[in-house]
């Protein structure tokens, strides 16, 4: 019998034990919950986004599934850095002992607070700081996302980057925009370590009885199945422009999933959506199904899978 | 109107469901939240006006709509011949379909009923009617025994040896019993409320804490692992 195919994967300076992690803004509120997914099998694990000040985030409804997928707008519900900080020190002391690392996310409104929020969360050392430049939900409070514009995802990078030492950072991109692999490749000459790719994809759901939008929001972000497509397009855009990794992320609820953004020019996998349709248990079964792809074809570790089908 | 602020809503359509599980209803424009299965043919909800939306519900005429999502979670689990049913103040609403499906089963059903004053004691006919046997308190003593309902329950598992104790009702209720069932090895069938945002098991928000009961699991989800938490000792 052949040894089983290696799952492990390096991404950037860190060693991850298989390629699947945590999405931001999906259960990832807690210590709690953060220890439970990297239980669950998660490689490593984002923690929600989080800004300088709280926030409540929106009323409800916030979430809804249709046909192809999820919508949502929560609204970057969070406790705000200072808040954030010791909730991550606790995380961090439940991952140790699991080998899981641990990402921080955070948020802002102008570049300023970006660099602020980016300096006090440097304190609770995080593994690396995903920088979500793309909420497609806040358009109301913050405007339009920094992921929109070349030059504010530039200015963004710049900030967060000139603040936090030796921690990696990763620019969290839109899929709504009209060149993301030249968006990627400014955000890297600025500065950034990696790419996530991408961030839900603005969307509405309308029930027609209702005579009016689902989500109290109006709009949210679309995500799941739907998103893969759009997911696998824009992860290959940003891998023929960069060399940097990229955590590709969007609708990945099988194994195959997983592959084929693998296939795409991704090193790890964002899992967020499938915890709907699988529960925490997704990491494992993707997991599972990833190690019998590979196996039937041959595969012996998921460094042989990146940017195959460019 | 089952009190001054106690509303029971019936809908025109029935529902498929474990007693315990709960639906996310929704008043467009106005929010949505979570309710209790309180019946389930005809659907009914039994709906307290303590906000904006429960208060929107409470305004809601015969033939108005209502958005229902559901059901939603896991409800409770019949374990047993000899049951107790412990209800705190509204949380009478998921028992009473669980206390019917158990006596159609021919099962013993003890119910503890208790809130601060009499007007919050709940479902006490409907639960008379299908032959349960009932004990009520009040904190003010305006009805039954005067003080807390853990005191109640000590009695009850006292006297009698219960194969299960079922519980829905305010957080520190439900923290008090899960001590009493720990302490006499009582399995335990508790309904937890949580600040529930998107009921799919996604945003974190009803994340019950191990603080309120050592058996909990981390990251335990009102909304995804719950709202009914079951404890079997081995």
């Amino acid at each position: 019998m052949p040894s089983k195919p290696f799952l492990s994967i390096v991404l950037g300076n860190l060693k991850l034990k298989n390629p699947l992690v945590l999405a931001s803004g999906v259960m990832g509120t807690s210590p709690t919950l953060l220890q439970r997914i990297a239980l669950a099998g998660a490689g490593a694990v984002t923690a929600k986004s989080c800004g300088p000040q709280a926030r409540e985030g929106h009323p409800n409804p916030v979430m809804v599934e249709w046909e192809h997928g999820l919508l949502n707008a929560i609204g970057l519900t969070n406790p705000g850095v200072d808040e954030e900080v010791p909730l991550l020190e606790e995380t961090q002391a439940l991952l140790k002992p699991l080998s899981v690392p641990l990402f921080a996310s955070i948020f802002a409104g102008t570049i300023d607070e970006f660099g602020m929020v980016a300096e006090k969360i440097v304190a609770a050392e995080p593994d690396l700081i995903e920088v979500n430049i793309s909420c497609p939900n806040v358009n109301d409070d913050f405007g339009m996302p920094f992921a929109a514009d070349t030059d504010s995802a530039v200015a963004v990078t710049q900030a967060v980057k000139s603040r936090v030492g030796d921690i990696p950072i990763s620019i969290k991109l839109a899929p709504n925009v009209p060149d993301i692999g030249r968006i990627a490749q400014a955000v890297v000459d600025a500065g950034a370590n990696l790419i996530t790719a991408i961030n839900t994809m603005p969307g509405m759901v309308i029930d027609p009885d209702a005579v009016q939008p689902v989500l109290s929001n109006q709009t949210g972000g679309i995500s799941g199945p739907a998103l893969k497509p759009i997911a696998l397009r824009c992860v290959a855009e940003i891998a023929r422009s960069v060399s940097v990794p990229i955590i590709g992320t969007g609708g990945v609820t099988t194994g195959r999933d997983a592959v084929e953004m693998l296939m795409a020019g991704a090193t790890a996998v964002g899992v967020g959506s499938a915890l709907w349709y699988r529960g925490p248990e997704a990491f494992n079964l993707i997991l599972k199904e990833m190690q019998s792809f590979m196996e039937e074809h041959n595969y012996r570790s998921v460094k042989e899978l990146i940017g195959k089908a460019l | 109107m089952l009190n001054d602020s106690t509303r029971w809503i019936t809908l025109n359509r029935s529902i498929q469901a474990v007693p315990g599980q709960f639906v996310m209803a929704w008043l467009p424009g106005v929010g949505e939240k979570p309710f209790s299965i309180a019946g389930m043919d005809p659907l009914s909800l039994m709906v307290v006006d303590v906000g904006i939306f429960s208060h929107a519900l409470h305004t809601l005429e015969v033939g108005d709509f209502l958005w229902i999502k559901g059901p939603l979670g896991h409800g409770f689990s019949l374990e047993g011949d000899r049951l107790l049913l412990v209800g705190g103040g509204y949380g009478t609403a998921p028992l009473h379909p669980l206390a019917e499906l158990a006596r159609k089963r021919g099962l013993r059903v003890d119910v503890c009923a208790g809130a601060s004053t009499e007007a919050g004691i709940l479902l006490i006919e409907e639960f008379n009617q299908i032959g349960c046997n009932l004990s009520i308190a009040t904190e003010d003593g305006s009805r039954g025994l005067k003080g807390l309902i853990t005191v109640l329950v000590t009695k009850a598992m006292k006297r009698n040896s219960y194969d299960s104790l079922y519980a829905c009702g305010p957080v520190g209720m439900l923290s008090a019993l899960a001590d009493l069932c720990r302490l006499h090895k009582v399995n335990y069938q508790l309904s937890w409320e949580a600040h529930m945002r998107c009921g799919m098991g996604l945003c974190g928000s009803c994340e019950v804490s191990q603080a309120f009961d050592p058996s909990l699991p981390p990251g335990w989800l009102a909304c995804y692992d719950g709202p009914v938490f079951i404890k079997r000792w081995a």
